[in-house]
This record gives structure tokens, C-alpha cells and sequence, in this order.
């Protein structure tokens, strides 16, 4: 199964690079998203994937018995999600207040910070 | 003991950044609060430093989970000296902005902001464990986007763009990293990857992971080819924003690489030293190159900082233990320098109303003491003595013509001839010549409560330069033990751990 996941992973990397380097910000933002989606498989599937074995300790013990999930690359995905979240929150307010305060959606075309030498 | 001198100074930012949101509409009192945040970070991180000199390497296993399960805590030489620059800029920062920062950034919580940026880089110099690294970079992250957009400016707005999107790749490449560590090793404890990451048989799966953070600190740091979000979102918010992005976030990138690079990958596999030397030549000629072709005072200040960072992974990439000396050195004065630098700049503008060289003019003859307060911290840049610029050019330059790497030395004093340019540039413009529109520019003054304000700090930068610079010795001993304490880790390890494994 973690073959089939790193392959998945590459493509959704490969995805979401053809969408970043378009020049619209929007559809860049659609690719961050994919991309924060790929690192976060890429956690999990480093922590080896288990079937039908959530880590849960059965009750009046205080270990897992037998075989179950590695709940520390959950820990680190959830982690990651939040934290993308709120990047990414902060990224599409930050891109549609570009879009009504530089008039424009293109990265190519905001030259308000560095103006083109021909300008003066 | 350990463990509240190892948080003290991240609970001591983090809890002013709230007592600073809690009274963001009360303007003296959030000052207050804000100032003396600062100077009890600054008490912190001195004793912290004291505890360090005196033990070596000490630990602090959080919430008593013990590693490699558990986060900890780490302190050695180099992590103390980062945090207690950190905290040097924080007060200067801090009082600095007493004359800049307007009322209403004020209340939408630019010292919340600021501590909440402190708290994060503390965090990321104590850390032992490289996913409690990506969060703590997270938090920096997230409050410089707040610092960077604070004012609206359509300028801010477009360099926040600029430095939003590529900041939150090398964010997501970084975490990348460490799900491919901890999938090969099991462990993201930093002193148990020391010995786990050589012990991966899959040579591809270490290189892969180095270059990785390689690319995700070398974004954040501004090394070449990845640097091109500085430039362009630098010199777009307040002064003394820039000035506190130009000393912190680009020096936890380069303290992550440093941290990353001695002690868990090993430089010397072939292709990555390689990599390292080229990668640093070429951040410093075009950093310094693309200075040499700016006219407005914080671009050219910006690219300097690129171009300085390339002395830093100079040393690095050596990787001699006097290299190492060199890079902790240069890092130290970059921070002071650079934001004292920037902080002139900001007064300069106050003085004569434009950042563009071209419109501004005879400083010398209005105001000579800023005249000197520039010359003495832009001869440091330059690497002239006695100032402490001189010692860590000397020391990086040594150390790659005493390991054979003469180009990279050359190219080390070609570039150091560049800043110069650059440097008598701004002197020759901004404060040699005289003023385009004389009337105009008499019109603009600062009461003397805000220029009190506003220079307070930069004398306290410059003395700190000078005297770092006059006497050297006893800091060049310091630094030598800290390169040492890089390079032998065993300290490092036996804190963390308890044992060696």
C-alpha cells in the first residue's frame, strides 16, 4: 500500500508545482493547498500504514495490545493541518485584499513593491 | 532550574504579547508592558548565557516526557548566543518603535506581534526536536505576516504577496523533510538523529532529506537561488519591521541550517560541501551586485543582507572549526549591524522625506552625529577595523584560504570591496551632497522626544559594534567554544539524553 501512496504523493506534488507556477495567485493558493496535502501523506505514510487498528489502549490496560496504528505521524498531521489552515486562511484574505487594493490577480503584474526599471 | 531558565524566555515573550493585546487600546500602557517584556527577556536570556558558559550544554525534558518520546528543551553556546542577540534587537526594536510605530498599528497589536515573533525565534534557538522546530518557525512566520502587512500600504500589500507564497513553500518542504526523517529513522529528536541519520543504509534517502531542508532553510535564509523574496518585501513595511525581519528571521533560517548541518548531516559528503560552496559565492557576488544597482536606502540594505548571509554558509560550508568561529562570528554581527543599519536608514528618512538617494541629500551638514552613527556601522559592513565587521571577515576569509578554498576567499574579499561601493554610495549621496530641495527638506523635523526615541537604539547598536570590535578576544574565545560545541557533540548529546546511546 505504501508504494501506492508515494506514487499518489508525486502526483499530487506534480499537481500542485504545474498550478503554482502559473501566474495567477488564486490558482496558486490551489496549489498550496494540494502541496500541504501532499507533505501531510507524506508524514503518515512515514509512520507505515496498519488495517483497521486505530491506537487506542483497550480498557483497564495501559499499553495497546498486539499490533496498532503510530499515532505519533498522526499527532504530526494534525499539527500540520492546523497550522496550514491557518496559513493558508491568512493567504486567501491576503490575495483577495491584493485583488481590491493592486487591482489585479497576477503576480506578474503587481510591480508596486519593485517597479520596472523603465518607470524610473 | 534548568528547565525555567530554558523557558523563561519563551513564556516571558509570549505572556507580553498578551498583556500587550489585553491593553492594545491603552497606549502608554501597552508601551510599558511592551518595554519591560523586553528587558526581562533580555535578563532572561543573560542568565540563560551564564548557565550555559558555566555547565556547558544543558536540557529540559517538557512536561517530564523523556526523549526520544518527549520534547525537549536544548541549550549549548551557539543557541544562547542567538537568543541573547534576540534579545539585544528585542529592546531596540522595542524603543525604536516608540518613535515610529503610529497609534493605529498600535492598537491593532504590533507589540503583540513583535513578542509573539520573539517567542517564536527563542523557541526555534532552544528546541531539540525537529518537528517543535517546524512550529515554532510557524509562529515566526505567522506573526511576521501580521508585522509585515501592518499599515495597508498598497507596497505592503504587494510584498506581503511576494513573501507570503514563498515563505509557505519552504514551510511545506521543510515539513516534508521531516516526514521523510521520520519515516527513516523513527525519532525526531535531534540528539538521537545524530546517530541515527549516518546508521540509514539508503545513502539516497540522506541526501534526498539534506538537500530538502537544504532548500527549505535556504528559502528562509535568502540563499541563492531562493532568495528573491527579500528584496521585494523588505523595504515595504515600517522601518523598524524591517529591521527586526533583517536581525531575526533570516538568522533562524541560518541557525537551523548550521544546527542541521553539524550535527546531524555530515558536510563532508562530497556533493553537499560541494553544493554549499557554490551556493555561498554566488548568494554573495549577486547579492552584493544587485546592492550595487539600487537607489533607494532599504533595497540596497535588503540585498546586503542577502549577500552577507553568503559569508555565513561560507563558514559553514568549510566546515573547519575556525570556519565555524567565522560563521558564529559573522552571524552575531550581521544581526547587530544590519539592523542598526536599517534603523539609520528609517531616521534618515524621517529627515529628509524619501528613501530614493536621489531625492535626499546633505545629512552631513544638518545632522553630522547621524552621519557618523552611519559611517561607524557601514565601515563594520565593509569589514574595515576596528570594528567587529573587520574581525569576522578575517576569521571566514583565514579560514577558507587555511583550507585550501582560495576562489571561495577571493570571492569573499571581492565581494567585501562591493559593499564598500555600496556603503559610500549611501554616504556620498545621502549625506555628502547636498539636497536637491533645501527648503523642502528643513521643512521635516522630529521633535526631541521621537528623536531621542529613534536614536537611543541606534547608539546603543553602534556602541555595541565598536566595543565588539575593540575587544574581541574574550567574544572570539566564546565563539571558539561554541564552534567547538558544535563540531563535538557528544555534550550536546550526553545533555539531552542523559547518557551517550
Amino acid at each position: 500500500m505504501e508504494p501506492a501512496l508515494a506514487i499518489l504523493i508525486g502526483v499530487i506534488v506534480a499537481a500542485s508545482l504545474y498550478l503554482m507556477l502559473s501566474g495567477n495567485m488564486v490558482r496558486f493558493l490551489f496549489g498550496l493547498v494540494l502541496l500541504s496535502n501532499a507533505a501531510n501523506l507524506v508524514i503518515f505514510v512515514g509512520g507505515r500504514l496498519t488495517y483497521a487498528a486505530p491506537p487506542l489502549v483497550p480498557e483497564g490496560l495501559y499499553a495497546p495490545v498486539g499490533v496498532v496504528a503510530n499515532a505519533l505521524p498522526q499527532a504530526l498531521v494534525l499539527t500540520a493541518i492546523v497550522i496550514g489552515f491557518g496559513l493558508l486562511a491568512f493567504a486567501l484574505v491576503l490575495v483577495h485584499r491584493a485583488y481590491q487594493v493592486l487591482g489585479t490577480v497576477e503576480g506578474d503584474d503587481m510591480r508596486v513593491a519593485e517597479p520596472r526599471a523603465d518607470k524610473g | 532550574m534548568t528547565a525555567v531558565l530554558l523557558t523563561a524566555p519563551i513564556i516571558i515573550s509570549f505572556l507580553t504579547a498578551i498583556a500587550c493585546f489585553l491593553a492594545r487600546h491603552d497606549r502608554v500602557a501597552q508601551r510599558w508592558l511592551s518595554l519591560l517584556g523586553s528587558i526581562a527577556l533580555l535578563i532572561a536570556s543573560f542568565l540563560l548565557a551564564a548557565e550555559v558558559i558555566r555547565h556547558g550544554p544543558i536540557a529540559a525534558a517538557m512536561g517530564g516526557w523523556l526523549p526520544p518520546f518527549g520534547i525537549v528543551l536544548v541549550a549549548d553556546l551557539f543557541a544562547v548566543s542567538m537568543v541573547v542577540i534576540s534579545a539585544i534587537i528585542a529592546v531596540t526594536t522595542t524603543i525604536y518603535s516608540f518613535g515610529e510605530v503610529t497609534d493605529g498599528e498600535e492598537r491593532f497589536g504590533f507589540h503583540t506581534l513583535l513578542h509573539s515573533l520573539l517567542a517564536g525565534g527563542c523557541g526555534a534557538f532552544l528546541t531539540g526536536d525537529i518537528f517543535n522546530l517546524y512550529v515554532w518557525f510557524e509562529v515566526m512566520l505567522i506573526a511576521s505576516f501580521g508585522l509585515l502587512i501592518l499599515g495597508g500600504r498598497k507596497e505592503q500589500i504587494d510584498g506581503a504577496v511576494k513573501y507570503v507564497v514563498l515563505n509557505l513553500i519552504s514551510t511545506i518542504a521543510f515539513l516534508t523533510g521531516i516526514g521523510l526523517i521520520y519515516g527513516a529513522t523513527g525519532t525526531l529528536n535531534m540528539a538521537e538523529l545524530r546517530d541515527a541519520i549516518p546508521a540509514i543504509e539508503n545513502d539516497t534517502v540522506v541526501l534526498t532529506t539534506a538537500v530538502i531542508f537544504l532548500f527549505g532553510f535556504g528559502v528562509k535564509a535568502a540563499l541563492f537561488p531562493v532568495f528573491f523574496w527579500l528584496p521585494a518585501s523588505y523595504h515595504t513595511p515600517a522601518v523598524v519591521v524591517s529591521s527586526l525581519f533583517t536581525a531575526l528571521m533570516t538568522k533562524v533560517g541560518v541557525y537551523a541550517l548550521i544546527r542541521f548541518f553539524t550535527l546531524m548531516y555530515d558536510t563532508q559528503m562530497p556533493q553537499m560541501q560541494t553544493m554549499l560552496l557554490i551556493i555561498a559565492a554566488f548568494t554573495m557576488v549577486v547579492g552584493v551586485l544587485g546592492a550595487a544597482a539600487q537607489n533607494s536606502i532599504r533595497r540596497i540594505l535588503a540585498f546586503h543582507s542577502v549577500s552577507q548571509i553568503g559569508y555565513i554558509l561560507l563558514g559553514l560550508a568549510i566546515f573547519t572549526p575556525l570556519a565555524l568561529v567565522g560563521a558564529i562570528f559573522f552571524i552575531i554581527h550581521h544581526i547587530v549591524v544590519k539592523a542598526n543599519l536599517f534603523l539609520v536608514g528609517g531616521v534618515m528618512t524621517r529627515l529628509t522625506g524619501s528613501e530614493d538617494l536621489a531625492k535626499i541629500g546633505g545629512l552631513w551638514r544638518r545632522t553630522p552625529w547621524l552621519a557618523v552613527l552611519f559611517l561607524l556601522p557601514a565601515l563594520s559592513l565593509a569589514g574595515l577595523p576596528p570594528f567587529f565587521g573587520f574581525w569576522a571577515k578575517l576569521v571566514v576569509i583565514q579560514a577558507s584560504f587555511e583550507a585550501d578554498a582560495y576562489l571561495y576567499g577571493f570571492i569573499a574579499l571581492f565581494v567585501g570591496l562591493l559593499t564598500m561601493y555600496s556603503m559610500s554610495k549611501i554616504w556620498m549621496e545621502g549625506f555628502w551632497k547636498a539636497h536637491p530641495n533645501p527648503s523642502g527638506a528643513a521643512a521635516l523635523s522630529l521633535s526631541r522626544n521621537e528623536l531621542a526615541l529613534l536614536v537611543a537604539p541606534i547608539v546603543l547598536l553602534t556602541v555595541a559594534t565598536t566595543a565588539l570590535g575593540l575587544f574581541a578576544s574574550p567574544f572570539f574565545d566564546i565563539a571558539v567554544q561554541a564552534a567547538a560545541q558544535l563540531t563535538e557533540t557528544d555534550a550536546y548529546v550526553r545533555a539531552v539524553l542523559g547518557t551517550l546511546p
